[in-house]
């Protein structure tokens, strides 16, 4: 199943998996010493897609191995690296290519759905 | 969405805001709970913030309210002889608490509850397409 969807379905996992980083980080922009993390969708993806990599774990491994902590433009005193304006951003954008990939999966899945009914 | 630890996330921060609010409003409500004793006197309160794994994905940061600590700033001193609760000197002791700066903490948190919110129903929107697809 994942073979049909191709890189698609990697995708939207992990397209998730940074969703919920960023989530994270907006519900700690207050929290003290709190590091913002992100994840490198580029380099996690790359390695989802290793040939070698089991499909469940895959995603799991690839999203853990590509996290990273994002600096802060303005470091706060209790060592807080935040920025909330920046994550809000970033979290609509995040959730704008969610969108994306939703659209790529759900038309192979409509294209399959035509191919079985036949209508 | 798996198991969708992202409500779990931004619901322990809201959570987290929502007890912030509520001790700025004790905390202003009683700025002017004057006391006859300092040791009666209203104490300011201020809730500490920790990140914590919520229970879907524990390598996911919430925020969880480890306690809600009393401030030690003594309290203020006024002289006021006719008031009813005047010690025997007349003086009687206010909270050390400043309404200017709970008001900023207070615009603070409410942004801060509404960003998460906003986490909140983008990533119900989401998951309701994601539920969505085929049809």
């Amino acid at each position: 199943m994942s073979d049909f969807l191709g890189i698609h379905g990697t995708a939207l996992a992990l397209r998730e998996q940074r969703l919920q980083l960023l989530s994270a980080n907006l519900a700690n922009a207050d929290t003290p010493g709190f590091k913002a993390q992100d994840l490198d969708f580029t380099s996690a993806l790359q390695s989802a897609l290793q040939p070698n990599a089991a499909s469940g774990d895959a995603i799991e491994a690839a999203s853990t191995g590509a996290r990273f902590a994002r600096p802060s433009s303005q470091p706060s005193v209790d060592g807080n690296t935040v920025d909330g304006e920046r994550e809000h951003a970033l979290f609509a954008q995040a959730a704008l290519e969610y969108r994306a990939s939703l659209t790529f999966v759900e038309s192979k899945v409509r294209g399959m759905l035509t191919a079985i009914t036949g209508q | 969405m798996s198991n969708l630890p992202i409500f779990d996330v931004a619901g322990s921060a809201m959570n987290a805001q929502s007890v912030r609010l509520s001790t700025i409003a004790s905390n202003l409500a009683n700025a002017d709970s004057v006391a006859g004793n300092p040791d009666e006197v209203y104490r300011a309160k201020q809730p500490v913030f920790r990140a914590e794994g919520v229970p879907g994905d524990p390598s996911l940061a919430g925020v969880n309210v480890t306690e809600v600590r009393e401030s030690t700033d003594a309290p203020l001193k006024r002289y006021e002889p006719g008031h009813p609760l005047a010690d025997a000197q007349g003086y009687v002791y206010a909270p050390a608490v400043d309404p200017v700066a709970q008001m900023v903490d207070l615009i603070s948190a409410s942004r801060s509850y509404q960003a998460n919110v906003e986490v909140f129903n983008s990533a119900k929107e989401l998951a309701l397409s994601t539920l969505q697809m085929g049809r």
